[in-house]
Order: C-alpha cells, then sequence, then structure tokens
C-alpha cells in the first residue's frame, strides 16, 4: 500500500511537469462533463420532470455516477489504456517483476487530469443535495456513500474486463465503450427511463441499477424497504467474474514481440 | 457525445506510416489539382481497409441511439406537448447522427497531423511542393468520409426496418433530400474547416490534449451533438443557431427530417456557405503566419 502511494505520488509529478498541459487538459475535461450538465438542464427547463424525477433528483443520480466513473477512470487507468499496453510490449515488464500484475497495472498509469470529472460531480452534488428534498438523516448518507464507492468498483469492474478482452484481440473494443463511456451518459437518468429491458439488463448482468436506480429510490424515499439501501453492497459480486475473466486472459497470453 | 471514446486508432498510424511515401510518390508525379486528388484517394482507399473495426464499432453505435431514442421517449411521453420536434423526427436525428458520427463529430480528429505538428515532421511537409492546408483538408474530408461510409451501410441496413416508434423514415421529399446530401457536404466541409484552426493553434500551445477535449467539447454540444439545437431554451437557440457550430452537423440532420425546410432550409445552406469561407479564410491565414515564424527543434 506505501509503495502505491509513492507510485501516486511519482505520477502526480510526472504529470505537473508541464503544468500549462496539465491543467488545459483538466480544464478541457471539465468543460465536456460541465456541457452535460447544461444539456440536462435544459431538457428539464422544457420539460420539468420526467417519470416523476425533478430536476434536483436527477442530478444526484447524475453526480454519483460522474463521481464513481470518475474515480474508476482515473485510478483504472491502466486497464482503460491496457491494448496500448499490451500492444507496445509494456506488460511484458510487469510480468517478469516481482509484484503482483494487476497491481502493477494499477500502479502504471493514473490519469490525474480525469479528476476534473469529480471536480464536476463535487459541484453538482453542492447544488443538488441541499436543494433535492431529501433530509439528510444517516441512513441517507450512508445510501449515498454506498452508490458512489460501489458504483466505483462496478466501473473497476468494467474496466477490468475491457482490459481481458484485449488478451485476445490486442485491440481495443469499441463495443465495451457502451457499457463504460456510454453507462455515464446514460445514468444521468434513472435507469427505469430506458424501459423495462434496459433495467433488466443493468440489474441482473451488469449491476449497475444496483448503485443506481434502486438505492436511489429509497433515497428519494420512494421505497421504505432498507433491502433497497444494501442492494450496492451486492454489486460488489460483479468483481468476482472480472477478475476471473481477466485471470483466464492472463492464462491465454501470447507477447506481441514488439 | 465526446463521451463515446475516442475511437481506437492507434494501429491505424502505423499503417499510415508506410503510406507515407506513396502518398509522396503520387505528390511528386501529378499536376495540382490531381495531386490533391490522390491523396483524398490515397487515404480513402487506406481508411476502408478497417471494415471489421468499423463493424465492431457499428453495434456501439446501435446500442448508443437506442440508448438515446429511448431517454427521448420517456421525455415524450411525460409531455409530447413539449416536444420541440415530430418523434418521427428526432427518430431520423439519432439515427443519421450515428450512422455519420465519423462525419461530423469534430472529436475524431487527425493524430497523423497532431504528431506531425507537435514532433516537428511539418518540416518535411513544407518542403514538398504540396498545400500544407489543402493537404489537410483532403486528408481529413477522406478519412472522415471513408469511415462514414463503412459504418452508415450496416446501420441503415438496420434501422430502416425496425419496429415503429425507432424506424427511421425517409426523407418527406426528393427535393429535401438533395438539400441534405449539399448540406451535409458543406457541414463537413465546415468540420474540416473548423478543425484546421485547432491544429494551427498546436504550432502554439503544443499541447493537443486539453485543445481537442476543449475545442470538441464545445464545438460538439453548439453543434447539437449531445442534444439538438431545438431543445434548447428559445433566447439561448436564437443565438447558437447563427454560430459556425450551427452549420455543422445540426442542418444537415434537421434538414432531413424535415424539420428545416423550404426557404429556411436555402437560408440555412447560405449560412453554412458563408461560415465555410470564413473559416476557410481564417485557417490559411492562420496557417501561414504560423509557417512563417515555425521553429523547428533539431533531432
Amino acid at each position: 500500500m506505501r509503495l502505491y502511494l509513492r507510485f501516486l505520488a511519482i505520477q502526480l509529478k510526472s504529470q505537473m511537469q508541464y503544468k500549462a498541459s496539465f491543467f488545459i487538459a483538466l480544464f478541457g475535461q471539465f468543460l465536456v462533463s460541465f456541457t452535460l450538465v447544461l444539456a440536462l438542464y435544459f431538457m428539464f427547463d422544457r420539460f420539468n420532470s420526467v417519470q416523476g424525477f425533478s430536476f434536483e433528483e436527477v442530478l444526484i443520480c447524475f453526480a454519483t455516477m460522474l463521481m464513481s466513473f470518475s474515480l474508476a477512470e482515473t485510478f483504472a487507468r491502466g486497464f482503460d489504456t491496457f491494448p496500448s499496453m499490451l500492444g507496445n510490449g509494456e506488460f511484458d515488464r510487469a510480468l517478469v517483476r516481482p509484484l503482483p500484475v494487476i497491481y502493477q497495472v494499477l500502479a502504471m498509469k493514473v490519469d490525474y487530469t480525469r479528476l476534473a470529472r469529480l471536480l464536476q460531480a463535487v459541484c453538482v452534488f453542492a447544488y443538488a443535495i441541499p436543494n433535492c428534498g431529501v433530509l439528510w438523516s444517516v441512513d441517507k448518507i450512508l445510501t449515498l456513500f454506498l452508490m458512489v464507492t460501489c458504483g466505483f468498483f462496478v466501473f473497476f469492474g468494467l474496466f477490468v474486463v475491457y482490459a481481458a478482452f484485449s488478451f485476445f484481440t490486442i485491440e481495443g473494443l469499441e463495443f465495451m465503450n457502451i457499457f463504460t463511456d456510454g453507462a455515464r451518459e446514460f445514468g444521468r437518468y434513472p435507469f427505469s427511463i430506458h424501459g423495462r429491458n434496459i433495467l433488466a439488463f443493468v440489474t441482473f448482468v451488469i449491476p449497475l441499477a444496483l448503485v443506481q436506480y434502486y438505492p436511489l429510490l429509497y433515497l428519494l424515499g420512494r421505497e421504505q424497504s432498507v433491502l433497497y439501501m444494501f442492494l450496492p453492497i451486492v454489486s460488489l459480486l460483479f468483481l468476482i467474474p472480472c477478475f476471473a475473466f481477466f485471470r483466464l486472459g492472463l492464462r491465454h497470453y501470447k507477447s506481441t514481440g514488439s | 457525445m465526446s463521451g463515446q471514446g475516442e475511437p481506437v486508432v492507434r494501429s491505424e498510424s502505423v499503417a499510415r506510416r508506410g503510406e507515407q511515401s506513396q502518398v509522396a510518390a503520387a505528390q511528386a508525379r501529378s499536376s495540382p489539382p490531381k495531386k490533391y486528388l490522390s491523396i483524398f484517394r490515397i487515404r480513402f482507399i487506406n481508411a476502408l481497409q478497417y471494415r471489421a473495426a468499423a463493424l465492431a464499432g457499428v453495434s456501439t453505435q446501435f446500442a448508443w441511439g437506442f440508448m438515446e431514442l429511448f431517454a427521448f421517449r420517456a421525455f415524450y411521453q411525460a409531455n409530447p406537448a413539449a416536444f420541440p420536434m415530430e418523434f418521427s423526427q428526432t427518430v431520423c436525428y439519432v439515427w443519421l447522427q450515428q450512422a455519420f458520427l465519423t462525419l461530423f463529430m469534430m472529436w475524431y480528429w487527425e493524430n497523423d497531423i497532431i504528431t506531425e505538428i507537435t514532433e516537428g515532421a511539418i518540416a518535411y511537409q513544407m518542403v514538398r511542393p504540396v498545400d500544407i492546408y489543402n493537404r489537410w483538408f483532403c486528408q481529413s474530408a477522406a478519412n472522415r468520409l471513408a469511415r462514414a461510409l463503412l459504418r452508415c451501410i450496416p446501420l441503415f441496413m438496420v434501422v430502416f426496418f425496425l419496429p415503429e416508434p425507432y424506424r427511421m423514415s425517409l426523407p418527406p421529399s426528393f427535393g429535401q433530400f438533395l438539400l441534405f446530401v449539399l448540406s451535409a457536404a458543406l457541414s463537413l466541409s465546415v468540420v474540416v474547416a473548423f478543425s484546421s484552426l485547432v491544429y494551427v493553434s498546436l504550432f502554439y500551445t503544443l499541447s493537443p490534449t486539453g485543445t481537442r477535449l476543449m475545442a470538441s467539447g464545445i464545438s460538439d454540444f453548439l453543434a447539437g451533438g449531445l442534444l439538438p439545437l431545438p431543445f434548447f431554451p428559445a433566447p439561448i437557440r436564437a443565438v447558437v443557431e447563427l454560430l459556425p457550430f450551427a452549420s455543422m452537423q445540426n442542418m444537415p440532420l434537421r434538414i432531413y427530417s424535415g424539420h428545416i425546410a423550404g426557404i429556411d432550409a436555402l437560408s440555412g445552406i447560405g449560412l453554412q456557405v458563408f461560415w465555410l469561407l470564413v473559416l476557410v479564410l481564417i485557417g490559411r491565414l492562420a496557417l501561414n503566419k504560423a509557417l512563417k515564424r515555425v521553429i523547428v527543434q533539431g533531432g
């Protein structure tokens, strides 16, 4: 763990070498996710509510997904850029070092500019938390906390799957984008909006609704059962097949030789 | 839409390196207009090589379009009166946008051009008897067109046969279709002209990541890439529709669906021509200015 912190510090230092570049990139990231908020605002300015969810309530939803995603994207960057690591042989170096492979992939790449999205999420929370009409008792705060942290792990798992696929293809797989970037983009609305089939998919196949839709219902007082509050914890089971798949890929791995 | 992930172009850049010499040879042989045509042709054929990648990409776009339409459907059902377009027009808008993603979205940058500038290979281009602006233009247009061609065919084969209300429809009339084609060509040119401006700015900043993100974030939003412009609040929309960004995907997609028709379509196309001329002029001037002071570090 202490070694990992050291890696984090080194990465931060190296990225801060080009300060102007770093801040322009940070600002760019911020701007991109800001347009998403703006688009959301325009929609609710016109429609007021959708399926009974108000603007502020949807913002809570949006910010939790954005926060989990940006944390996952920052720290699982190694998995996100894994195809290029395989392609240029960087991964072979990791294999010969006396440290767990997954640990090294995590430590090798951390992209701090992605934290701009986190900042965005914090801003949105700052507006939405006091305005969404939720009485913030201890259980509600805990629910929100579970949503964000477990969401982080689900996205993390998705990045691992993405990386694992590239053991077989060497190339990145564009269709995985629909689950990572797509989930971030469309997770801005409660998943029920996209209809029953999509909701079933994100409940049973990729458990994004477990960290978003169901606990949100509890948070907003639409569901009283405490079960909904703890559903995010169930989503952690998703990590098991993710890492199993990664190990399977690792066993299948042949170096590209470059 | 910028979140749709940058496309996987790493492998392409490797293939392109070999083809550089081809381009050079073609350039040396041919007369002025012909050489740009051959740049276009070579790039076009080269980009057509990535058929499997395109097919995989289509599945993403298909899912993406569906998710977007589901969300629009929920809003439509919440309040049909507040919906600023016909739902079928929105369906056309979304599917066309997905089909022609590579044509109109700002975030398909030419990585070749970017590395050329940041790493100094631009010096080689300067000694060649080829106008750099024209070369950029042909190269970008050819790549965008070829990729769009690969992606739109499989997508159209599906979306024209979907069940209602998600089925894509034909344009209201043949005349409208012709206007769409004209507007789409202009739109592509405006997008390419704007991206050339961004490439020129790299001569000064040398910071591609941030500049790219900012430029594509702003322009794709104001071009209706995230949300069609009719969904913007009226006062904001009135301003945004005059900006050069509205001459990008906004115009052809709305003309196809019949949301903009008749005189409005013609004046919209006029505005596109205007912005194209302005952007090309600024781009050329800025490039010349940048090339005059360019310092290529040795090595």
